[in-house]
């Protein structure tokens, strides 16, 4: 099957669109859990989200929304349990975690729907939700960006300094429990795409890459929310394409796609980093009197503007930087700085 | 006119421990008051409680005539904490630090107004470090970061600012950068009350020393500047009695000259 003929398939199109949002709203959740080095706090609602799968299943009512509930409860239970600070908060956190996948995994068995329902959940099934699941992960999705977009100048300062947030007047608890229910809503929403176990990679791995390029919040923020969807859409399109009889999964694809493009980024930012050290200013000497001032030895290089060698800009002239010395134009000669 | 803080027989208690007990201080609008005393004194602990950050057990504390408990006007206080060691997990611009400061002003869902960049435009400059606005934070030395975060609660325009250790590892270059700073916000007339172990290039603006000494104010005056004494540029306040009988020293008067 050719891939127009593909994307005119109804079930196609409706992934696409999940899809597109998903791609957008896990990295612009992401970017903030990152940012309060809470990478795998995505994970740890995954897990807890998988009891609230298992109770949609028991009770016949829709798996998207017990996982909701529950995702939301954990994801402030971990809120909670991190603002007390107590000293093994990691190990609190490790309990709420395999309580909720060993729960979920025990009450599906109850369910009496085997591993086979779960399956769906925990590793995505995105070519079989249905219309209905379609509005509401768009409406889940759209009210996750326009929140993470809309109140990025409070969300950041939160984040980025919680006493200065304080004393700016910010409730800093409501936006930390507003990250935490933001989380657990994206979560289960990128559940059907990428799975519950791989859900915290399109909310951590799209922004690890755009880092390695950006400088600013802004930038990492939109580049993750680009590069979240160009994996999302990506991945399902590579999925899809694979050649007749075999078996390519969209959500592990996705997400291996992701992470292609942080290996591809990550070298580039490497370079980037170094260059940007290597050639950062000197500072100018801040002491009154000049340095003394030393010649080099006779030079049979001259340096310039393509020699090749480091130019580093130095108070008011430019030093040239090669086998651990660096030399300034002086005249005729070089001087040692 | 009423002060534009008043603490009343304040009392503060980290984790149960009492820090600091009976304090009384008030800052009138226009001071530049700063508070010394040896490490674990309690210096930054007042600041916190001054800022609301931490809690009294007892007394009352009013800012801007109006008691802590009902006090809003957020917009009307600058903080600037100690330099945060941790940097944050995502890139962060110079820029976009400053522009936290304009939280107190902005409402929720609405982008920047022309006044808003206005304001953080100046506070950059007042700095001295408009160049260097879209560079990330973590490329900025130490006392560059320092004049970063003076810069964010200046973009708020406050008549109160509160700055605990804005000196501290802070080279002397970047001290008088700080001082020029603080020169222009006194001549503006704002308030301003900082933590400080050695006043160093800022003791010309000081108009008021408190001394804090084991969670008591030991000493509450005018700086005093001693003229032609030698070695003048170290401040002991260790060994200052705590009843005031010894002459505490602030700074040589030359010090403070910025270039």
């Amino acid at each position: 099957m050719n891939p127009i003929d593909l994307l005119s398939l109804p079930f196609m199109q409706r992934a696409l669109i999940a899809a597109v949002f998903i791609g957008l709203a896990a990295p612009a959740v992401g970017t903030y859990l990152v940012q309060r080095r809470l990478a795998l706090m995505g994970d740890g609602i995954g897990h807890v989200a998988v009891t609230g799968v298992a109770l949609g299943l028991l009770t016949g009512t829709s798996p998207t929304w017990t996982a909701v509930v529950v995702a939301v409860l954990g994801a402030v239970a971990i809120e909670v349990i991190r603002e007390r600070g107590a000293t093994n908060g990691d190990v609190a956190l490790a309990l709420l975690f395999y309580g909720g996948l060993a729960g979920g995994v025990f009450i599906t068995g109850l369910a009496g729907t085997g591993a086979a329902s779960l399956q769906g959940y925990l590793f995505g099934s995105i070519t079989t939700i249905d219309a209905a699941d379609v509005i509401v992960t768009m409406v889940l999705a759209a009210i996750v960006l326009v929140t993470c977009v809309g109140l990025a100048p409070q969300l950041f300062a939160v984040a980025q300094d919680q006493d200065f947030a304080r004393v700016a007047g910010l409730s800093v608890r409501f936006y930390n429990v507003l990250i935490a229910v933001l989380a657990a809503v994206s979560v289960t929403v990128a559940m059907r795409t990428v799975g519950l176990l791989l859900v915290s990679a399109l909310m951590v791995v799209p922004v690890a890459t755009a880092q390695q390029l950006t400088r600013s919040f802004r930038g990492t923020l939109t580049s993750a929310m680009v590069l979240g969807m160009i994996a999302s859409l990506g991945g399902l399109l590579l999925a899809a394409s694979a050649p007749a009889g075999t078996n390519v999964a969209p959500g592990p694809t996705i997400v291996l796609l992701a992470l292609a493009g942080f290996v591809v980024t990550w070298p580039i930012g490497a370079w980037l980093r170094r260059r940007q050290r290597l050639t950062a200013p000197f500072p100018a000497d801040p002491g009154d009197s000049p340095l003394d001032h030393v010649d080099t030895a006779e030079h049979p290089h001259v340096h310039g503007p393509d020699c090749g060698h480091i130019a580093v800009r130095h108070g008011d002239h430019v030093d040239y930087v090669h086998d651990g010395h660096r030399h300034a134009p002086h005249d005729e000669h070089y001087d040692e700085h | 006119m009423t002060d534009v803080v008043r603490l009343t027989d304040g009392a503060v208690a980290i984790d149960g421990r009492p820090v600091l007990r009976g304090i009384n201080l008030s800052v009138a609008s226009g001071d530049f008051l700063a508070l010394m005393g040896p490490n674990g004194s309690g210096k930054s602990t007042l600041v916190k409680a001054l800022t609301g950050l931490l809690p009294l057990t007892l007394g009352s504390l009013e800012l801007f005539g109006t008691d802590m408990d009902h006090f809003d006007a957020w917009s009307r206080i600058g903080y600037v904490p100690q330099r945060p060691g941790a940097a944050s997990g995502v890139p962060a611009s110079v820029w976009e630090v400053v522009a936290a400061g304009r939280l107190g002003q902005r409402r929720l869902f609405r982008p920047l107004t022309r006044a808003d960049r206005l304001a953080i435009d100046e506070a950059l400059e007042i700095v001295g470090l408009a160049h260097r606005a879209r560079d990330g934070i973590s490329r900025l030395s130490g006392g560059q970061q320092q004049r970063v975060l003076i810069a964010r609660a200046l973009a708020g325009e406050p008549e109160l600012l509160l700055l605990d250790e804005p000196t501290a590892g802070v080279d002397l270059t970047n001290q008088r950068a700080l001082a020029a700073t603080l020169g222009t916000l006194k001549q503006r007339g704002s308030t301003i009350v900082l933590v400080a172990h050695e006043l160093g290039p800022l003791a010309p603006l000081v108009s008021r020393a408190v001394v804090l000494r084991d969670g008591r104010v030991v000493r509450d005056g005018e700086p005093l500047a001693d003229h032609g004494v030698p070695h003048a540029h170290h401040d002991q306040w260790e060994d200052a009695d705590g009843d005031g009988g010894h002459a505490v020293r602030l700074s040589g008067p030359l010090e403070g000259r910025t270039q």
